[in-house]
């Protein structure tokens, strides 16, 4: 049995302790940084945090492609159905003159704005991509107010973590981390393509977080809450997409 | 060594599997950078799809495995990226590339190849000498697949990833764009699976039980000491 020389043997157990205690440094260090994602446990909890934590130092400072005009998709591809419930009704039916967006959590001031309130913030307009984990997309020009303003009108407590949201669709929320949230082009979106946003395409109020797949992209956006601990939401994923089988990072 | 290639193997059809749990949730291709159903494709494949929301001609919808499949393919991906590093700086360290893989001078003469590509045709069977190491054919084939496949499987993954998009915007814009990527790493995968079916059936006709055991424990039957 030459293969299994004693040599062999000793480097093998050489390898196999440094990569171990590598393993637990990294670990260390990827949570003091906030490099672990909340659903980084189980079997597929390496990839999602590999993907997480590489994404997180790669896209520090980075800018989702922004287009020209002449790239919007003539036909933006309105996916699923808007709530069926008789409040979303009765609510379209006033022209959303009622709806409300509750901001809470680890805020100094909570608060809670109108639509025509979030649209007298200085607005942003930008022409992106939004994709479907499916494979289809669509390019077109999202105009609302940076999440970041919105955060900063509520004072956000420095132990904050994440932004959690909740759409009137029930079962339907999400969460991004303070990275993503005062990244300059997440936005509370109200705007499309320069009319209101279509109640097909999450109008009146959706969140757009371009450098996200669609389903981050939360539509009929009613509330935000701001906190250092997702353990307290649902099932402690971190959104209802974990819950339903999707990754809750969808930067991929 | 060899645990890279069982590894890699274990990971393909993890990535293979997925892949196509993925595909068929929207089995429309596009070029560009935009496209959805509303949008005229590329072309289409004509199998049913798993999300209602594709028009398809079938009466039916099949089951919708989408969300473990992303978090298998993605992780199966990181493996198979890390271990492909592993071997390809071991295969420049070794003298693995140089000596196995790179084809010599003589090898690559017309009338060699030509010989190499008419034994293949008349499915001769190496002698144990050959057997031992990689002929012209094996080694270009092998170079192709590690050299241009795999790495170009890789771009068109990551170039579909909005966040990986955000930091490396020129590697989608050469592609032609989102969609045009997912095209193209549709037919690299079928590339990725014509080698794999060939690779399996060279190994088959150059006897399965044989070449199972050298690849597993490294030693073939004759082994030729010195060469």
């Amino acid at each position: 049995m030459s293969g299994f020389s004693r040599r062999k043997l000793i480097a093998t157990g050489i390898a196999a302790t440094a990569g171990a205690s590598g393993l637990a440094v990294g670990a260390r260090l990827a949570r003091r940084y906030g490099l672990l994602p909340p659903d980084g446990a189980g079997i597929y909890g390496l990839g999602e945090t590999l993907t997480y934590a590489a994404q997180r130092v790669l896209t520090r400072h980075s800018l989702a492609r922004e287009f020209p005009r002449s790239l919007i998709s003539k036909t933006p591809f309105a996916n699923g159905e808007p709530p069926t419930g008789e409040p979303f009704r009765r609510l379209q039916e006033a022209g959303f003159a009622d709806w409300r967006l509750a901001v809470d959590g680890m805020v100094a001031r909570p608060a809670s704005f109108s639509i025509p309130e979030l649209k007298s913030y200085p607005s942003s307009s930008q022409i992106t991509h939004l994709a479907c984990e499916e494979g289809w997309s669509y390019i077109a020009e999202w105009t609302g107010v940076p999440l970041s303003h919105v955060l900063d009108a509520v004072g956000v407590l420095p132990q904050a973590k994440y932004v959690v949201y909740f759409s009137l669709q029930r079962g339907w929320w999400d969460s991004v981390d303070m990275a993503d949230a005062l990244h300059p082009q997440t936005l509370v979106a109200y705007g499309m393509n320069g009319g209101e946003l279509p109640v097909g395409n999450g109008g009146p109020l959706r969140l757009r977080v371009p450098r996200q797949l669609g389903y981050k992209n939360v539509k009929y956006v009613t509330r935000l809450t701001v906190t250092d601990d997702l353990k307290r939401f649902g099932k402690g994923l971190g959104s209802a997409s974990p819950e339903g089988g999707y990754a809750w990072y969808a930067g991929i | 060594m060899r645990v890279t290639h069982w590894i890699t193997t274990l990971c393909f059809f993890a990535l293979l599997v997925t892949g196509v749990e993925i595909l068929i949730s929207h089995p429309r291709f596009y070029w560009g950078e935009a496209g959805n159903v509303l949008t005229p494709p590329l072309f289409k494949l004509p199998i049913p799809a798993s999300r209602s929301s594709v028009p398809t001609g079938y009466g039916y919808v099949l089951p919708d495995q989408n969300g473990w499949s992303r978090y298998l393919h993605f992780e199966a991906a990181w493996v198979a990226v890390l271990t492909g590093l592993l071997y390809a700086i071991s295969s420049v360290l070794t003298g693995h590339l140089r000596k196995n893989l790179l084809p010599g001078e003589a090898d690559l003469a017309p009338r060699a190849l030509w010989s190499a590509i008419a034994d293949h045709l008349r499915f001769k069977r190496p002698s144990a000498a050959e057997a031992w190491s990689y002929n012209a054919l094996q080694r270009i084939s092998y170079l192709l697949v590690i050299f241009v496949l795999f790495p170009l499987v890789i771009w068109t993954g990551l170039a579909m990833s909005p966040a990986i998009a955000s930091v490396f915007p020129g590697a989608v814009a050469v592609l032609g764009g989102q969609q045009s990527a997912r095209t193209i790493h549709f037919f690299v995968s079928l590339f990725l699976l014509l080698f794999l079916v060939v690779h399996v059936a060279m190994i088959c006709l150059a006897g399965f039980r044989k070449r199972m055991r050298a690849m597993i424990t490294g030693r073939a039957s004759t082994p030729m000491e010195g060469t």
